[in-house]
């Protein structure tokens, strides 16, 4: 099983790398982008929200400021458009997660639906400062980003796809040490039952903040990359509600709080979006279109592919181990009332 | 000598006096029943000992240094573990990673390290033969019967190697098969010194198994002794058939 695991990783890799040289046209290659772009989004925004289990609906503003932050950087150092610039990105991703550390340890005050409408408010309130601290942002207008001349038509989006899929490699190996590692578990625990799981010596509080501000560095990333692949950014465009809604579904529709599940999710929902918006963009029926597809997979899966999938291996598991397990091992010992026994499960060092 | 002790604790849910100036104390290696009617008291007193709740007034000690107060995240790293009277464990996880949840440690070299290595692995395998769940370790915990929850929440509690253990209502809900294989576990636990204090209502859980029992009611301790004792105490017997 686990090198079937590897061969399909390593084939979808190969697959990512050689897509843009196997199909070169820029109308596919721009979809592509914006597919890998959002794919890293949904899986930041996992590391935190799918896996402690605390919806955020306010990562526009990490993506608002990541993109900004690259704008301003590019205006301020005087960076030329090519491939300079994209040595910017982390250092976009580290503003957004500067945002984050104050902004997660007020939000991470409270829980479950509280924390939903703060990281809302939050998002509000950032989206309102870059309409009205114009001296940094341009205000409405916006700023604009360094253009690479030097890209043509067919080769522009390149560069973009390869950066964006790195970015999205490094939100993966994030994410999967997240989910495999003894903090990931705490966080994991924290989802299920926090009480408990403080209970159980998990330090709560550290742990989600820490998940808050890696996932904010992701979607900070995200924010730059895109900012420098649209050539601008304004107020409306950075700090976009539709983005949130956008990242949030494609992590239900894959499977909340699983490695796989949000580039599935992106991987489906992007594209679809794309083709609808081309074809039925004109006459807005691509909006009907999209919500039917979206209300049919959450009646079918409304856990998502991922977890549905997974449930349903584990039901059958279960459904195996009942029929032909012997009775419980606990239960064939405990007849007497603490009859001494010899075998090995009285052996445990304390 | 007492290795937990919770002097003259009071504490009140509103207008409602959950607990008031009580003092209870547990001795160290002794397994010690903790009964009395529904509302006396019981498991606020278990909140409290174990930072869930904090107290209006009163202090709570272990080993005769003061914990009162403490988040339930320090009391755990003390030694104080814990089950509770409607099992929590975590649904969504297997038995195995509900093992390892309690298994934290907090330095940053441990955080970063896999949750399943080596040592902690065979460890987490140990108790889980010790309650007899190896065979279900890779499924949902959620999809556990109850009396299996209790197990696992039992055993996950052992993993962080506790020197004293509060079980509330263990027995609670399990059949009677089930409630004589945890008393073994618990003698056997306790004699290789454990101490344990057991919230219970099944009367003969608690007087096979307990050394020293105390009654609350009312939020206050009205008597201790030994089970056979506490069977004839008239106060206890006022507080169970009286009012």
């Amino acid at each position: 099983m686990r090198i079937y695991k590897i061969v399909g990783l390593v084939l979808a890799l190969l697959i990512a790398l050689a897509f843009p040289l196997v199909s070169p046209n820029p109308a596919v290659t721009t979809v592509a982008v914006f597919t890998l772009i959002f794919a890293a989004a949904a899986t930041g925004w996992n590391v935190f929200s799918g896996y402690s289990g605390y919806i955020s609906l306010g990562h526009a503003a990490y993506f608002g400021v990541g993109g900004y932050a690259m704008a301003i950087l590019c205006q301020d150092w005087k960076i030329q458009g090519g491939y300079s610039a994209f040595w910017l990105v982390p250092i976009a991703g580290l503003v957004a997660a500067l945002f984050a550390l104050p902004l997660g340890w007020i939000a991470l005050r409270v829980r479950r639906h509280t924390f939903v409408v703060i990281t809302i408010a939050m998002f509000f309130i950032l989206q309102l400062l870059s309409y009205n601290l114009r001296g940094l942002t341009n205000g409405s207008i916006g700023l604009g980003l360094p253009i690479p001349i030097d890209w043509g038509g067919d080769f522009y989006d390149i560069p973009f796809y390869y950066v964006a899929l790195a970015v999205l490699l490094l939100a993966i190996g994030i994410s999967w040490w997240v989910r495999n590692s003894k903090y990931g578990l705490g966080l994991l625990a924290i989802r299920d039952d926090e009480d408990r799981a403080m209970g159980l010596g998990v330090t709560t509080g550290p742990s989600k903040l820490v998940a808050f501000i890696i996932s904010a560095f992701i979607v900070g990333m995200v924010g730059a990359i895109w900012a420098y692949f649209v050539e601008s950014i304004y107020p409306a465009s950075g700090f976009d509600a539709t983005f949130d809604v956008a990242v949030v579904l494609m992590a239900y529709l894959g499977g909340l709080g699983t490695i796989s599940g949000p580039i599935l999710g992106a991987l489906i929902l992007e594209p679809a979006q794309q083709y609808f918006t081309v074809e039925y963009g004109a006459n807005g029926y691509y909006l009907i279109i999209y919500g039917a597809l979206f209300l049919v997979i959450m009646l079918l899966l409304p856990r998502g592919i991922v977890p549905t999938l997974t449930d349903r291996w584990n039901r059958i598991q279960l459904a195996r181990h009942r029929e032909s397990a012997p009775p419980m091992p606990a239960m064939a010992l405990s007849t007497g009332s603490g009859a001494e026994s010899t075998d090995r499960k009285e052996e445990i060092n304390l | 000598m007492s290795f937990l002790e919770a002097q003259g604790i009071s504490k009140a849910f509103g207008g409602i006096q959950a607990l008031e100036t009580c003092s209870v104390s547990v001795e160290a290696g002794s397994i010690t029943g903790l009964i009395g009617p529904n509302g006396s008291g019981k498991t606020t007193m278990f909140n409290v000992m174990t930072g869930y709740e904090r107290v209006d007034s009163g202090q709570v000690r272990l080993n005769d240094k003061a914990i009162t107060n403490l988040s339930p995240d320090k009391v755990f790293r003390l030694g104080i573990g814990r089950t509770f009277q409607l099992t929590r464990i975590f649904p969504r996880l297997t038995v195995l990673e509900n093992m390892h949840v309690a298994a934290q440690r907090n330095d940053f070299k441990g955080l970063l390290s896999r949750w399943s290595s080596t040592h902690e692995q065979q460890r987490a395998i140990e108790l889980l033969d010790f309650v007899g769940l190896t065979s279900l370790k890779d499924l949902q915990a959620g999809n556990l019967s109850f009396g299996q929850k209790k197990l696992l929440e039992f055993a996950f509690v052992l993993i962080a190697e506790p020197k004293i253990i509060l079980l509330d209502e263990p027995a609670g809900g399990v059949n009677p098969t089930m409630v004589n294989y945890l008393a073994d576990r618990i003698r056997k636990l306790n004699q290789q010194g454990i101490t344990f204090l057991v919230v219970e209502h099944n009367m003969e859980f608690v007087m096979n198994l307990c050394d020293k029992v105390l009654v609350m009611h009312r939020g206050t301790k009205i008597a201790e002794g030994a089970p056979a004792e506490i069977r004839e105490n008239p106060a206890v017997l006022e507080a169970y058939l009286g009012d």
